[in-house]
């Protein structure tokens, strides 16, 4: 590894002769729009035998999986199906833009029909061009299916080659035994569950052999696809056993004439060895800190999955002129009683009805939107005493209840100098358990920061369609300010400053009094977030619970 | 379709496989939770199983996949009565699906066209005596995952609406599956399907080096992987049609009952329908157990008929009840392992619950 840069580049360039020669690889190409990732695709483009079909973000379901062309259904008077962009694009590849924000609907069809093909044949290759940031991220059941990630900022220039040998070597490829166990040992020292983490590995490494016109994979091929398949799914670091390994290695003294078998054991361990260390220099350097620390990358594989579909639910409000696809359905009264004053001069036989296009009115809804309540806990030195404890326990009695009306919790944390995002919105109590044991009490109380970083999610919330609603568990005594500075009577200033935004954005908030008996600071705190105000002298989770039900 | 992974090819997972065995025994045992990771061979199995077991007898061109001799007359098929044999349908339900498209709607195109007003059948008709296959079930909108374990449950989809008064058979083992770190199942919903488990990933690398190099194996020539594995696969499928044979002469003695409620109770699940799908699951276990004991050996000379014992019904036990437990959110313990224990405390004779928590 002597340029990493060189090395990203060549394997961004690898990955594109990759997937053109085996589409049905997969790849997920992370980083914004620019010439690296346009020049990448272009590349992938030229290579590839099949179409290259890009899925618009707001596919319908008909375009996608095709359906009833209505259209010319109408204008011919006959049943006119129209094939989805999916079966358009056989053999070819699907280029999912803006992967992040695609619907849950139209990741559900596609991760279907990936797995359908898998096992008819034919079908498409999925390329997901992911900008996601922060907590935006591909939906899980599209990630796991596609094998080859490549950072489009370092993609650099991909070499366009002919791929033609390399076709008809592919079928031919063989891969060892010993290979097959270095990725499948490698996927479990990286804590990659999936079982189509080494399998598309073994794809990745049989398409690898075949572009360099091999027709056994190498130990390079394996480790290409290693660092392109493997590395980028690990949820953590491998243990460190290398340094073990060497000493061992050094203490037993090579056998001069070592036996046929022992030898192939020596020479797979090197071989597993290598694809593990292949794959762990190529996991991103922001990943590995992360991995350390403890928190593995969930956030990447937690998926926005609920989306709401537009007009498809919720109380009907009327009907409006349109065409009833994606979701949205038919209004049969309405639409014939449009067409009924037309009858005469469309000159209708008896007992037919003339529909065009235009009469066509679909259901308008009312959208429920989702309630998403988050909780704000102080974890400060002061509230740990004797109320963090009962904090963490409101909120996973308020989320047992959350199964029931299917509402939305979300945890930011603050203590010492800063407040962090320790649950972005879920249902999953498995996660929030898990987030709030790992949530430290002390140090001082940065409330500004908090109820800032809770307001800025609820915003988010809100812009998404759903319905926030804050709840601040804090004893009121800020201390830190938001430059990560002491001193009381700033922070306590830029805390109410905080709150008056809350109650200005007219989010629906309560705040509890964590502290041992009723503090005027907190009480003022509620007043300006225009918060309900609940003082819990000694609190018990459920009264905590039940409170924060009322508000929500 | 094209060609199915065969069933007995699947490494590991035996609860999910004994799971998906009994529900295919006996469907009325209520369908399958499947809670786990991705790429655990989830989907592979529901398809592996349908493609497992005997085709059946259907009018042909039956949207509905009627019986010949018992047809609904729903539809023009019916009246011609052409016999046909089709594989068992396994329908995937997407994600983000309508309701239109699962329950059946106006069939616009007829309507648009001739101007009639006729059914279009949905997803539910198709999965008429097969396997409904929901991936992310707990992901779902509510009102269908509703929808859906009431038809299930039912066995009848019945439509009203856009002035249609339709209903029609929709008779199906209901499969569900889904990650629960992205969000669980309402409690209300999880006991309605019949059975549970938790599947994980084999975490030890021999297990997952087999698991790739069949796969890999069967996405190179599917014909002659599927070939390698033909007889396990006609043993099987043998043994399932067997075991539903068995299964009206079976015997659920007085005291296996009794064992049952003492257990329901220990465990507090409410409701009839633990024990109910219990007794259920612990007979169609049994059925497909007996095919191994070969006729009537060791049966205890109750004739044709044999006797359903106490360790058949504890060793389903948690995949009957896992789900039904009360919640405690502060529990950190996994649902399975109170079975076992709750086992362990009302019978301490027992034999420790044996294959169904050995995966």
């Amino acid at each position: 590894m002597t340029d990493q840069a060189a090395d990203v580049k060549a394997d961004a360039c690898w990955a594109a002769q990759m997937l053109a020669l085996d589409p049905a690889l997969g790849a997920c190409v992370r980083g914004g729009a620019g010439p690296g990732r346009a020049a990448w695709l272009a590349a992938v483009e030229a290579m590839a035998e099949g179409p290259v079909r890009k899925l618009p973000l707001g596919i319908a379901e008909d375009r996608l999986v095709g359906g009833l062309d209505l259209v010319a259904t109408l204008a011919a008077g006959a049943p006119r199906r129209m094939a989805g962009l999916l079966e358009e694009a056989a053999g070819g590849i699907v280029v999912v833009a803006m992967a992040e924000r695609v619907a849950a609907a139209v990741a559900g069809r596609v991760a279907q029909a990936l797995d359908l093909q898998a096992t008819d044949g034919g079908g498409f290759g999925l390329v997901l061009l992911d900008e996601g940031e922060g907590e935006e991220a591909v939906a899980a059941a599209l990630l796991d299916r596609v094998g080859l990630y490549v950072n489009a900022d370092a993609a650099g220039t991909v070499e366009v080659v002919d791929l033609e040998e390399a076709r008809a070597t592919l079928p031919l490829v063989s891969v060892e035994d010993a290979a097959i166990e270095a990725l499948c040992g490698a996927a479990v020292a990286l804590g990659v569950w999936s079982a189509r983490g080494p399998l598309l590995a073994l794809r990745a490494a049989r398409a690898a052999a075949a572009v360099s016109g091999r027709a056994v994979a190498s130990p390079d091929d394996i480790a290409l696809a290693a660092r392109l398949v493997l590395a980028p799914r690990a949820t953590r670091l491998p243990a460190d056993q290398d340094e073990e390994q060497e000493q061992e290695q050094e203490q037993a003294p090579e056998p001069e004439a070592a036996p046929q078998d022992d030898e192939d054991r020596q020479e797979a361990g090197e071989l597993a060895e290598r694809v593990l260390e292949a794959a762990k220099a190529a996991i991103p350097s922001g990943l590995l800190a992360a991995l350390a620390s403890g928190g593995a990358a969930r956030a990447r594989s937690a998926g926005k999955a609920g989306t709401a579909m537009a007009g498809a639910r919720g109380r009907r409000l009327g009907s409006r002129p349109g065409v009833p696809r994606g979701g949205a359905r038919l209004d049969l009264v309405e639409t014939l009683r449009t067409a009924a004053p037309w009858q005469r001069v469309r000159g209708a036989e008896p007992g037919r009805v003339a529909i065009r296009k235009d009469d066509l009115r679909i259901l308008r809804r009312e959208q429920r939107s989702e309630t998403t309540t988050v909780f704000m806990v102080d974890a400060s030195g002061s509230a740990a005493v004797n109320r963090l404890a009962e904090a963490k326990g409101a909120v996973l009695l308020l989320l047992a209840e959350c199964y029931v009306r299917r509402d939305q919790v979300a945890v930011v944390g603050f203590r010492g100098r800063e407040a962090a995002v320790l649950l972005p919105p879920t249902r999953s109590l498995v996660r929030a358990r898990r987030s709030l044991a790992g949530l430290p009490g002390g140090g001082g109380t940065p409330l500004a920061a908090g109820i800032e970083l809770g307001a800025a999610m609820a915003d988010a919330v809100r812009r998404r369609g759903g319905t926030p609603s804050l709840v601040l568990l804090t004893d009121g005594q800020a201390n830190v300010a938001r430059d990560g500075a002491g001193g009381r009577a700033r922070a306590g200033t830029e805390a109410l400053e905080a709150a008056r935004r809350v109650a200005a954005a007219r989010f629906a908030a309560l705040v509890i009094d964590t502290s041992p008996r009723p503090n005027p600071a907190a009480r003022a705190l509620a007043g300006a977030m225009a918060a309900r105000y609940v003082p819990l002298p000694f609190a018990e989770a459920r009264v905590v619970s039940a409170a924060a039900g009322r508000a929500a | 379709m094209g060609e199915a992974y065969p069933f007995t090819a699947i490494v590991g997972q035996d609860e999910m496989k004994r799971a998906l065995l009994v529900a295919a025994v006996d469907p009325t045992v209520g369908g399958v939770l499947v809670f786990g990771d991705r790429g655990t061979g989830k989907s592979t199995a529901v398809r592996a199983l349908a493609a497992l077991l005997p085709a059946l007898p259907v009018v042909a061109g039956c949207p509905y996949r009627c019986a010949p001799g018992r047809v609904a007359g729903l539809c023009a098929a019916c009246e011609t009565g052409e016999p046909a044999m089709v594989p068992v349908p396994v329908v995937d339900l997407p994600l983000g699906a309508t309701e239109d498209r699962v329950v059946g709607a106006l069939d616009l195109e007829r309507a648009l066209t001739k101007g009639e007003r006729a059914f279009e059948p949905g997803l539910l008709a198709r999965a008429n005596r097969g396997f409904l296959y929901i991936d992310e079930v707990n992901l779902l909108e509510d009102h269908l995952v509703d929808l859906l374990i009431d038809v299930a449950a039912s066995g009848e989809n019945v439509v009203e609406r856009e002035g249609l008064s339709v209903r029609h058979p929709a008779r199906f083992v209901l499969v569900g599956s889904g990650n629960p770190e992205e969000g669980e199942l309402r409690p209300q919903l999880l006991d309605r399907f019949g059975l549970a488990v938790d599947v994980t990933t084999p975490q030890d690398v021999p297990s997952r080096v087999e698991i790739v190099r069949r796969r890999d194996a069967f996405d190179r020539d599917p014909a002659a992987f599927r070939a390698t594995w033909a007889a396990a696969e006609a043993a099987l499928g043998g043994q399932i049609e067997a075991a539903r044979g068995r299964l009206a002469q079976l015997v659920v003695p007085d005291a296996v009952l009794e064992d049952a409620a003492r257990l329901c109770l220990a465990l507090g699940t409410d409701g009839l329908r633990a024990e109910l799908t219990l007794l259920r699951a612990a007979r169609a276990a049994t059925a497909l157990d007996a095919g191994f004991k070969k006729e009537g050996v060791g049966e205890g000379g109750a004739g044709e008929g044999g006797m359903v014992d106490r360790a058949a019904m504890l060793a389903v036990a948690p995949l009957a009840l896992r789900h039904r437990l009360r919640r405690d959110p502060l529990d950190e313990s996994g649902s399975g392992s109170r079975v076992a224990r709750a086992i362990r405390e009302v019978f301490p004779t027992a034999a420790p619950a044996g294959r169904a928590e050995a995966a």
